[in-house]
């Protein structure tokens, strides 16, 4: 079962992300769980969707798959490299919160991610332009992000991550702050995104639409301390879009994701109030 | 489960304002040890020790002389700073309101709380003459600047959706100000009310440092002169109590009207206004 | 564009104004000569004396004593905050310290200093500390604080060492508020040493106006004040320019 990848390097499964028994929780006194015990792998080249309760633990999840934190429990294993709090190479992650940095153009921006990299001066630029005309951003690559709207300095986040070429991209609630349409368009991207780079992209949004159009696969996380209670296989060809949403299947999927997670949406409501 | 919880955040805010107080007292004592080193390093040449300091406070604090001296500075400052702070407040709002103006004097008012206007106090001497009209000028020229300016600041972030309230209200332009601008502005003017305080009392020892027969920034140049150290360090002392009692009570102040004002994102003024029936 | 160079006539055109009006005013004799001269008077002096280069030595003693107290200020507090950013206890007892310290007349301690240092440089440079270093200490916090998590979360994800962390996230994010707080040093120490030299000193432009005062020379006392004030909204002029640019480009409207 060996197969390579573009790298070289060999790989013995097809899994790319494996978590096994991984539990993780809050620092100090009481040491909260927040997450786990989850078992999941997720299959290179899939487009992974998470989607839970507000307060489940979703973000944890994210901060644990690229090494941001150690898992206080069980094992994260990406390419078959242990994740014990480093960030490994290949991995790419666009945060929440709006990361642009507003004293960089937007090409700067873009290619502050190569800064640390041994590629010359022209394949940077190479590499940046690519990017930039990729997410649409060329009309206004000298631009600062203050001078962008929301979804356009999200646009920037990811075609910073794009510069890397990363193996594995790792999103949480990119188009939270944006409008539905804007979030169906910024999905086509994302797709469009996936297929060239032919990136494993886990997703997490609070939105159930986005997770059932865009995904192979999605997990529904339970209430805190998160687990997944359901994995929803969508069945979707690869070259999809947004107009996914009138087939009747997707009605399906996204009122099974509802079912699933409606119950543990309640139990977050109650605990809140 | 929750009530564990509570417990432990309560107890974990408890044993942090221990060690805040413990911290403070810690702090309190190394300035006192500093203090102590200097008087003691010098032998009492340029400041005295804290006891003896606090020791000769004590009978300052009966002689007429000092405080015949404190009603002098008292009276210039309480001149110099309602001056500041009823003008400053109805500049600011003035400036506040009528955009324009408010943009062409803004950096005026911002170079002038910039210059060293120690330079300009000749000026204020020929015009005034020695005496206290003198002091309460030169307390109002430092002080006036910053209240208009932290009042100009505060009606220029008001909300819009405020006024716009107010309008649809159809209330008048005295109420407008009254009702929703004054106190919508509270915080920042009590702010402004504060740095003015200071400001005017700055003014006044000042002037009083440089030229007057009377005040306590009299009594610390001479002082100084006559080589009594311990006077001067008693009333560099007084001063530092007072202002920083005074500006701790109005930060507190600052504190109480801020949470009975709403922040940038409410929609309407909790304030009387729609309550007033007319 | 257009009401920004309205804003800017009509402020000239008052500025113009005022100084007309003085003019006037102290020609006709509304003024009396002896109390203010004509601003065209003092201008003329101030070119006098600076053109004669008897200012040369008070304009070197106090530019150099301001710069040195701004340097120091800007090391000292720079340092300062960043240690007190970096442990929370330490920002428990500092905190209310700055808050309260510049409601304190700093001023009021420069006799003290001189008793402990002796006049010359030493007790202004030290007064110019004194005002100007928690102005960098607050901007330093202020700066620090203010760099978003997310960025420094980027940092890691982007593998940087601490250094380049240091380097390329914290001081941009933190430049516009920590160029604030060297703005309010810069004129905070340049009152603070040429108010004592004012008060109590030997050599200095502030004691070269207290002296043309003493001596009843109006004339060179306005040439000065019209030079040192000239020189202070200049400088800080500049500052605020430099600072709006900054912040121009970051801003988000």
């Amino acid at each position: 079962m060996n197969q390579h990848a573009e790298n070289g390097q060999a790989l013995s499964e097809s899994w790319h992300v494996a978590l096994k028994g991984m539990v993780r929780h809050y620092d100090g006194p009481p040491a909260v769980q927040a997450l786990g015990p989850i078992d999941l792998t997720i299959r290179r080249g899939e487009f992974f969707s998470v989607v839970g309760p507000s307060g489940c633990g979703k973000s944890t999840l994210l901060d644990v798959l690229c090494g941001l934190v150690r898992p206080t429990g069980g094992s994260v294993r990406f390419e078959s490299k242990e994740l014990r709090g480093q960030v490994p190479d290949g991995i790419g992650v666009v945060f929440q919160e709006d990361a642009s940095m507003p004293w960089l153009s937007v090409r700067q921006n873009v290619a502050f991610g190569l800064r640390t990299s041994s590629l010359s001066k022209k394949q940077v630029a190479e590499r940046v332009d690519h990017a930039v005309s990729f997410m649409g951003l060329a009309q206004f690559a000298d631009h600062y992000p203050a001078q962008l709207s929301g979804g356009m300095r999200q646009r920037v986040c990811i075609a910073r991550t794009l510069v890397l070429r990363p193996r594995l991209i790792l999103l949480d609630e990119p188009f939270g702050a944006l409008d539905q349409q804007t979030r169906l368009l910024m999905g086509d991207e994302l797709l469009r995104l996936w297929r060239e780079t032919g990136a494993t992209v886990l997703l997490i949004t609070h939105a159930l639409d986005e997770a059932a159009m865009l995904s192979d696969r999605v997990g529904v996380m339970s209430a805190r301390p998160g687990r997944f209670i359901d994995l929803v296989a969508t069945g979707w060809p690869r070259d999809r879009d947004s107009r996914i949403v009138s087939d009747p299947e997707f009605g399906t999927v996204t009122a099974r994701l509802w079912s699933s997670l409606r119950e543990e949406s309640l139990k977050t409501m109650g605990r809140a109030a | 489960m929750s009530g564990l919880a509570l417990e432990d955040a309560q107890s974990r805010r408890t044993s942090r304002r221990r060690i805040r107080a413990f911290d403070a007292a810690v702090m309190t004592l190394l300035m006192l040890a500093l203090w102590q080193a200097i008087g003691s390093w010098t032998r009492g040449v340029a400041v005295s020790p804290p006891l003896q300091t606090l020791l000769y406070l004590f009978d300052l604090l009966r002689t007429w002389m000092f405080w015949d001296q404190a009603a002098a500075t008292l009276a210039a400052f309480l001149a110099a700073f309602a001056l500041s702070a009823l003008i400053g407040l109805g500049l600011g709002l003035l400036f506040g309101v009528r955009r324009f103006t408010g943009e062409v004097a803004e950096p005026i008012l911002a170079g002038f709380y910039t210059i060293p206007k120690v330079t300009l106090y000749p000026v204020v001497l020929l015009i005034f003459g020695l005496g206290m009209s003198a002091k309460v000028a030169f307390g109002v020229m430092h002080g006036l600047v910053p209240m208009t300016l932290f009042t100009l600041g505060a009606v220029r972030g008001l909300p819009p959706v405020l006024i716009r309230t107010a309008k649809v209200l159809r209330l008048s332009p005295g109420r407008t100000m009254l009702w929703v601008l004054v106190p919508a502005c509270l915080p920042d003017i009590v702010n402004g009310l504060r740095i003015s305080f200071s400001l005017s009392l700055l003014g006044v020892l000042i002037g009083e440092m440089f030229s007057s027969q009377r005040g306590l920034g009299f009594l610390l140049v001479s002082g100084m002169a006559q080589h009594n150290v311990p006077l001067s360090t008693a009333v560099v002392t007084v001063i530092v109590i007072v202002s920083i009692a005074a500006n701790a009570l109005m930060l507190r102040l600052r504190g109480l009207t801020a949470h009975r004002t709403t922040g940038p994102a409410r929609d309407a003024p909790r304030a009387e206004p729609s309550g007033r029936q007319p | 564009m257009t009401r920004r160079h309205a804003v800017l006539l009509v402020r000239i055109a008052v500025l113009a104004g005022l100084v007309a009006t003085l003019e006037i005013c102290c020609r006709i004799g509304i003024i009396d000569p002896l109390t203010v001269i004509p601003p065209s008077d003092m201008v003329a002096s101030m070119i006098d004396r600076i053109g004669s280069g008897e200012l040369n030595e008070s304009i070197v003693n106090t530019f150099s004593t301001v710069g040195l107290a701004f340097m120091l200020a800007v090391g000292c507090g720079t340092l300062a905050g960043a240690l007190v950013h970096r442990w929370s206890r330490l920002r428990d007892v500092a905190d209310p310290l700055l808050a309260s310290y510049y409601s304190v007349p700093t001023f009021i301690f420069y006799p003290l200093l001189v008793a402990l240092l002796g006049l010359g440089k030493a007790p202004l440079a030290v007064l110019g500390v004194l005002s100007a270093a928690p102005a960098v200490m607050i901007g330093t916090l202020s700066g620090l604080d203010g760099v978003s998590p997310v960025l420094l979360k980027m940092a890691r994800v982007h593998r940087l060492s601490p250094a380049r962390t240091l380097c390329w996230i914290v001081l941009p994010a933190a430049l516009p508020r920590l160029f604030s707080g060297f703005k309010l040093a810069l004129s905070y120490a340049l009152i603070g040493v040429i108010a004592g030299e004012f008060i109590l000193s030997g050599t200095g432009l502030g004691y070269a106006i207290s002296y043309a005062y003493q001596s009843f020379d109006n004339r060179a006392m306005y040439g000065l004040m019209l030079f040192v004030l000239l020189v202070a909204v200049i400088a800080n002029g500049l500052l605020y320019v430099w600072e709006g640019r900054l912040a121009r480009r970051r801003s988000t409207g």
